[in-house]
């Protein structure tokens, strides 16, 4: 069980927005990783994930995941995906000035196993069909350590992460 | 227009950087974007198509859906 917690670093997106936000050159001394996202996206589309790539590798993704969306409950998976999908994105359509809550926990980063992740994600939004809360269970098939974490939206180009969005990287140790 | 930038931080020295997209990382993300927009359609097809035969499986037993939940509780 993790007993510590250790703010690695930490980005706040400045006016001009940001396409991904990028941690590198992540050290192998912590047992866990865990990411805590407070953003919102400057387009329009509704429906998004994040995608995440962990060392620039652009393969050998899976996730499964339960998700509500403000008409039923949901269950969805994939596999063999070019990104790790984490939760779903906070839209310009979303509720004015919030931003949703992401965190990401990645145990055993810097082991030689396949990486395993999870996810719960939360957004904003009043109205029908809004994809506003969803956990995920990801695996990335690699055996590397993982020292880079790349975070934007999976539907590519088009939309940026607003100014005031926030990312925080945390080492954890369990010794 | 300038490319979109993105939000470097090295872990090991704290340093942020600000890094405008090249134009191949832009053409990257335009093809990731297509992709993601076909994979996208193609969920949305495939859950509207379920919801189309959840209705008329509903309708081909003669209940409702809260009837159904209660059969399967």
């Amino acid at each position: 069980m993790a007993n510590t917690f250790e703010l690695i670093t930490s980005t706040t997106v400045g006016a001009g927005g940001a396409s991904s936000i990028d941690f590198t050159s992540i050290a192998s001394t912590y047992t866990d990783l865990l990411i805590k996202l407070s953003t919102r996206q400057t387009g329009s589309a509704v429906g998004y994930q994040f995608g995440i790539r962990f060392n620039g590798s652009s393969s050998g993704y899976s996730r499964i995941l339960l998700y509500g969306d403000g008409v039923a409950a949901n269950a969805g998976s994939g596999s063999a995906e070019t990104f790790a999908r984490i939760a779903f994105t906070q839209s310009s359509t979303y509720t004015a000035n919030t931003f949703n809550n992401v965190e990401l926990y990645i145990p055993n980063y810097a082991g030689s196993a396949y990486k395993s992740f999870s996810t719960d994600g939360v957004s904003e939004g009043n109205a029908t069909q809004i994809y506003s809360a969803g956990i995920y269970a990801g695996l990335w098939s690699n055996t590397a350590a993982i020292t880079s974490i790349s975070i934007s939206e999976y539907s590519g180009s088009g939309t940026n992460f607003a100014q005031y969005s926030t990312a925080y990287l945390y080492g954890v140790k369990n010794a | 227009m300038p490319n979109p930038r993105r939000i470097e931080i090295n872990c090991e020295t704290g340093v942020e950087s600000i890094i405008e997209l090249t134009d191949a990382e832009v053409a990257e993300l335009a093809y990731q974007a297509e992709l993601a927009a076909e994979k996208k359609a193609e969920e949305d097809a495939r859950a509207e198509a379920d919801a189309t035969a959840k209705a008329a499986l509903l309708v081909k037993l003669g209940i409702t859906a809260d009837e159904a939940k209660l059969l399967l509780a």
